[in-house]
């Protein structure tokens, strides 16, 4: 009798503690989209920010963050790919593997705020590129690395032996199965890591503010990498705690808004091709 | 006709040797990209404690790391209320967070039907997605005030607040690496539990619990990793003021805090900003001995 009552009282507390992690998610969602919801329109998303008085808009931090992600994107999804490559397929158990891996780790594991002032050390002194919009991108590409590569490794473990044999019994070389047998066929997990790294870059602020900087250039849109560009999270961060615009609140609760609607919409985006990359290389839901 | 077939052969030999080439090539094209991650990883560590090492030109260590006087136009530069800071923080939103956590991550592994479970991963992909500043935002705009009202002779800023973010920004770290650890034990373990006649939560909690203790451990390490890094969200709501305090709902701040204050207004170069240097290297050092912790567990996991 006892031994039931105990058995329910902690399954109680389990479920709880579940109710309560959704409930908080919940609860954050509703609070962020509800005072900052009302705020956006036409206006607010395309304008540009004003310093001193209201109704300033989010257009040039919106476009820089897009421009920022694809940069960087550009560098990390390769590169990343590739050493997730090499560790799964090449790698052999000596010291330089056992090098890469503890760099890896190490590299998921340092503080944003380090890499912002690794990234303003090389990028925006050393190279001279100043605040600018190619620094804070090649920062945080190398933010993102370590989970594309371990993403990466990780799907191609868990591609059956199976395909490879067969194919490499074809006669292809180890290339030509890689390419067109375990890539295409652990794709659908490598699009997991590569959410995680647009999730990161779309919210990342500690990294970019010392190597991309809190203004933006005047012309809109500004393509010129070298030319600074803050992003939306930092463009938050900025008109809360040091920024003078007397309708910081109603930006802040905005930019919220945004932020969050493209996590949702980027997660429901990957989450759908990723069941149809999965149906056409797997045959399976 | 002979000369043909020659021909063919010749050109499935040219294409055999073009394809060796790429495929040994190649190769060496990725374990560059592996090698380029070390690279980066030497030089951050370089660049970052090069910087940091130049501050013991003008202060001793045992004044920079003792001192809780900070006041960088007077010269003084002691970081004791950061790093105790930083320290109490991240122990106050392990505390939390990490208990919290691993209670969902067993109801969601063991208890919960397969459709909740799916539902709770997608939660979980949720929260990973949402940006710090946003948990600050909704920290200023809605946890400060309700401390302010709750306590009406503080400021609302303080370790409270930032613990509270903090605790929620560090669960999807914990549940997802404990659900997994506690998933992958093996199920023969559970099926003889039971076979003694033991209960589900029993089993859970004296069989299943205990083996897949080591990733639980390491969960809780790398959330710990997570929180001492954490910037942007802790700095909009502990108050910032460079004091050693002994309550929850004074303004003090961190590491990452101080900063991130103070790196804007600084000359490269100059002891202030060497000074800033050498905490980004303490928090470099904690998160590298962090990682080498999770390898020692790992490594006895396996021997």
């Amino acid at each position: 009798m006892f031994v039931k009552i105990k058995d329910m009282i902690v399954t109680l507390i389990l479920k709880l503690a579940a109710v309560l992690v959704v409930g908080i998610l919940v609860w954050f969602l509703y609070m962020v989209l509800a005072q900052g919801l009302p705020v956006l329109n036409k206006e607010f998303l395309l304008g540009m920010p004003k310093e001193m008085e209201e109704g300033g808009g989010i257009g040039p931090e919106l476009f820089n963050t897009f421009y920022i992600l694809v940069l960087s994107l550009i560098f990390t999804i390769p590169v990343g790919i590739g050493a997730g490559i090499y560790l799964a397929e090449y790698a052999k158990d000596n010291i330089i593997t056992r090098m890469i891996r503890l760099s890896i780790e190490t590299l998921a594991s340092v503080p944003s705020i380090v890499f912002g002032l690794f990234g303003m050390v090389i990028f925006v002194i050393k190279f001279k590129f100043g605040f600018s919009i190619l620094g804070g991108a090649l920062t945080l590409s190398i933010v993102n690395l370590p989970v594309v590569v371990s993403v990466t490794e990780t799907a191609l473990r868990e591609v059956p032996q199976t395909y490879k044999e067969a194919s490499l019994a074809l006669g292809t070389t180890k290339w030509q199965t890689i390419m067109s047998i375990m890539l295409p066929t652990a794709f659908h997990k490598i699009i997991n890591g590569i959410k995680l790294a647009v999730g990161r870059a779309i919210g990342e602020s500690a990294v970019l503010i010392f190597t991309a900087g809190t203004s933006i250039s005047r012309n809109y849109p500004e393509f010129n990498p070298l030319s600074s560009g803050e992003t939306l999270s930092v463009h938050l961060w900025y008109v809360k705690s040091i920024g003078l615009v007397p309708d910081a609140e109603r930006i802040a609760a905005g930019s919220s808004a945004v932020l969050i609607i493209l996590v949702l919409v980027i997660n429901v985006f990957m989450n759908f091709y990723e069941k149809r990359l999965r149906l056409k290389f797997l045959g399976v839901k | 006709m002979e000369q043909s077939a020659r021909y063919v052969v010749r050109r499935k030999e040219r294409t055999s040797i073009v394809n060796s080439i790429v495929d040994n090539s190649m190769k060496y094209l990725l374990l560059l990209c592996a090698l380029l991650t070390v690279f980066i990883v030497a030089s951050i560590i370089v660049y970052v404690s090069k910087n940091g090492i130049n501050v013991f030109k003008e202060i001793t260590v045992e004044g920079f790391f003792t001192s809780d006087y900070w006041s960088p136009d007077e010269g003084e530069f002691g970081i004791l209320a950061f790093w105790r800071g930083t320290l109490i923080l991240t122990l106050l939103a392990i505390t939390i967070g990490g208990a919290l956590g691993v209670l969902c991550a067993i109801y969601m592994s063991k208890f919960a039907p397969k459709k909740i479970r799916e539902v709770m991963k997608f939660a979980i992909d949720i929260f990973v997605g949402i940006p710090s500043v946003v948990y600050g935002f909704i920290g200023l705009t809605v946890i400060v005030p309700l401390i302010r009202e709750v306590f009406p002779d503080s400021t609302g800023f303080g370790f409270l607040p930032a613990a509270i973010i903090l605790s929620i920004m560090i669960l999807p770290t914990v549940i997802s690496i404990s659900e997994a650890s506690i998933s992958s034990v093996d199920k023969s373990y559970e099926e003889a539990s039971y076979a003694l006649g033991a209960t589900k939560v029993q089993t859970v909690f004296s069989v299943v619990l205990p083996s897949a203790l080591p990733g639980i451990i390491t969960a809780i390490i790398l959330a710990m990793a997570r929180a001492l890094g954490e910037t942007m969200a802790v700095q909009m709501v502990i108050g910032n003021t460079p004091q050693v305090v002994n309550s929850l709902l004074e303004p003090t701040i961190t590491l990452t805090t101080g900063i991130v204050m103070d790196m804007g207004s600084c000359e490269f170069g100059s002891t202030w900003s060497n000074a800033l240097f050498m905490m980004a290297t303490v928090l470099l050092m904690v998160s590298i001995l962090l990682i080498l912790i999770i390898r020692l567990i790992q490594r006895r996991q396996v021997s």
